[in-house]
């Protein structure tokens, strides 16, 4: 008694592309509306992740995650203000789900006092400025994504102890002479002496600080004349700028929320990315179109050639073919058909990405589970395709199949 | 191989009944032809033993199996096997050569792929055609082409040879090389049943059947017949 066996999935699958093979016009016609289908999918989704990637890339993605709050401007002309904005900013804000640094400044009012790298500066007056001495805590530096060319910036300890350190923008450190802060220069205002300990680079968010010394909050308190902040900067993660900026108020003054003016950079894309995510949805909904009549296509053709191939059919049941094996057969073929044109329109779909990004000057982005997944995608249909005709000719009985044939 | 009673009712309008109680006994090594006119259920009762077709009524026992209690791929597995067809139309593939047409016949019967080969080639140079073994069928003569179509038939060593008119589409010098081939094969102890309309190929037989609207009669041999 012979066991019961299936065909080996090799001799299926090589029988499946004898076949598909031996029409081959037909069957690159067969697989043009799949690979269409999915090109345009492929394109659509990797344009369209392109794009977004590219509208989170460099200045948007600074506006995007920037929330900055100044004090509301007072009850009247000239009152002050019913509540100042606090110094503890960190405390206050960092806790925050979304923010990533915080930090304040405020103008020091040094009244007529000159900034000099010597002591000797009523002396030398050609050698002493008139700087923007500025006030800050220790996140204001984080929070405006600097970066120091040298030293190092102060923290909340330095700010306590009132320490005489400064940290000089880039501007104000040239006209100051110093480079580098390796043997812990001196600067002074007035006649208050400060140890330099860092100089920056560059600022991507105040960039006019730049020409300013800034010193801990603390000291500047002790030495001088100073009030509150008059600047708050809040650094967010990507999409939590928002909620930030609606949570800042009540976080910072929490009696009198209303003094607080809070401005978020609007993220001028905005409406462009509602725009392009209508277009992709007529892409989307387009390939899906196309891919559909790739299946029926494919669903056409596979029936077309099961009626054409009775004779083939009946003859491979006296070679030994059960029912089943001449299902599998007809879906295998299908499946190669649909898997042939998903990678085919997947690969294209790549190249049309690559190009439209290269157009732009763009870096493509594309999810790597994309391309893999729309081939898989194109097999799936192909196989879905196959089932009524496979059904059909798995149906047929073998003795007229080969009368008929 | 035994049947017995073994009619088939074709449930058209009218219905036909192609076979009327057929009972047939062949033994191993046989080498039967059934004659009959056009229409009187030869091609019928070769379906039903070549496991294409069931009967409506009746029984069948092949190697001691009752056939018909099995499942289709028990059957499909016992034709892989045990069972060669061949036909007057060939049914070869028409964009495979010579050598891969054969070769079909071990995909069902899952003979390992290096034997197939090997086989093919083997089977080739029985029936005389490896010096063909490139060519497509339409490159073919009928004769080459029916020679082919033998070939894969005994590819898998089947014990049983089922051949439906195959030399009707030949020419007589043909129809030679084909019946000298049946000769050799039913010398080798393969079990042969033919049908045919031809008088040459039947007198070639050992036994001679004749089916007469859907039924089936031996006829004696005659004394001026060799055996
Ligand atoms: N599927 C079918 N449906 C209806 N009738 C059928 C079917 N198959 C065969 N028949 C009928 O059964 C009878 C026997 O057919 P069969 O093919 O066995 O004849 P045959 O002896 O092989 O004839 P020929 O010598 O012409 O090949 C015929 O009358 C035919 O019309
Ligand atoms: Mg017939």
């Amino acid at each position: 008694m012979p066991a019961l066996r299936a065909v080996g999935v090799r001799d299926l699958l090589d029988e499946a592309l004898a076949s598909v093979l031996a029409r081959p016009s037909r069957s690159a016609l067969t697989v043009l509306g799949t690979v269409l289908g999915i090109c345009a999918l492929v394109a659509t989704l990797g344009v369209s992740t392109t794009a977004g990637h590219q509208i989170v890339g460099r200045l948007d993605e600074l506006q995007a995650t920037e929330v900055v709050a100044e004090p509301a401007g007072g009850s009247g002309f000239g009152a002050p203000p019913v509540s100042e904005l606090p110094w503890d900013i960190e405390d206050r804000l960092e806790r925050l789900n979304g923010v990533v640094a915080a930090g304040g400044y405020a103008n020091v009012d040094v009244g007529d006092r000159l900034v000099s790298s010597f002591l000797i500066e009523r002396l030398t007056r050609d050698l002493s400025f008139r700087l923007r001495v500025v006030a800050a805590t220790p996140g204001l530096f984080e929070a405006t994504r600097s970066t120091l060319s040298s030293g190092r910036t102060w923290d909340a300890g330095f700010s306590e102890r009132e320490d005489r350190v400064a940290v000089l923008g880039r501007a104000a450190a040239e006209r100051l002479g110093i480079t580098d802060v390796a043997h812990a220069p001196a600067i002074f205002v007035g006649d208050e002496p400060f140890v330099v300990i860092g100089i920056l680079d560059e600022l991507a968010r105040e960039g006019d600080l730049a020409a300013a010394v800034l010193i801990p909050e603390g000291t500047a308190r002790g030495l001088f004349d100073l009030g509150a902040p008059s600047r708050l900067i809040v650094d967010t993660e990507l999409g939590a700028a928002p909620t930030i900026a609606a949570q800042a108020p009540l976080a910072l003054i929490p009696n009198d929320p209303d003094q607080v003016r809070v401005t978020l950079a609007q993220a001028p894309r905005g409406v462009q990315a509602g725009i392009e995510s209508d277009v992709q949805a007529l892409f989307v909904t387009l390939g899906l179109v196309a891919l559909l009549v790739g299946g029926i296509g494919i669903a056409n053709t596979t029936l077309v050639s099961v009626l054409e191939r009775v004779g083939e059919i009946g003859l491979r049941r006296a070679l030994g073919a059960g029912r089943s094996e001449i299902a599998l057969h007809f879906l295998a073929e299908s499946t190669l058909l649909g898997f042939v044109g998903g990678i085919l329109g997947a690969s294209g779909g790549v190249i049309v990405v690559v190009g439209f990004a290269a157009s732009r000057d763009w870096v493509p982005v594309l999810d790597p589970w994309l391309a893999p997944t729309a081939a898989v995608g194109g097999a799936a249909m192909g196989l879905v395709a196959g089932l009524y005709p496979a059904l059909r000719a798995a149906s047929l009985e073998a003795a007229e199949a080969l009368r008929s044939g | 191989m035994l049947l017995e009673g073994v009619s088939r009712t074709f449930e058209t309008e009218p219905p036909v009944r192609a076979l009327r109680q057929v009972d047939l006994t062949v033994d191993e090594g046989d080498y039967a032809a059934i004659e009959g006119r056009s229409g009187s259920g030869k091609s019928t009762l070769l379906n039903i033993l070549g496991l294409l077709d069931a009967p409506t009524e009746g029984r069948y026992w092949l190697d001691r199996a009752d056939v018909l209690a099995q499942s289709d791929s028990e059957r499909a597995a016992t034709r892989a096997r045990r069972i060669g067809f061949v036909f007057q139309s060939f049914h070869l593939m028409p964009h495979r050569n010579v050598l891969e047409n054969v070769m079909l016949a071990g995909v069902y019967s899952r003979m390992p792929r290096g034997e197939r080969i090997e086989r093919a080639e083997s089977v080739l140079q029985r029936v005389g055609m490896t010096h063909r073994a490139s060519f497509v069928p339409t490159q073919l003569s009928g004769g080459e082409r029916q020679r082919v179509a033998i070939a894969r038939a005994l590819l898998t060593h089947p014990r049983l040879l089922l051949c439906d008119e195959p030399t009707g589409n030949l020419d007589s010098r043909n129809t030679a090389t084909i019946l000298d081939l049946f000769d050799e094969l039913a010398a080798d102890g393969l079990t042969l049943i033919v049908i045919t309309h031809d008088e040459l190929v039947s007198r070639r037989a050992r036994r001679r059947l004749v089916m007469v609207d859907g039924m089936l009669s031996e006829q004696p041999r005659r004394l001026d017949e060799p055996a």
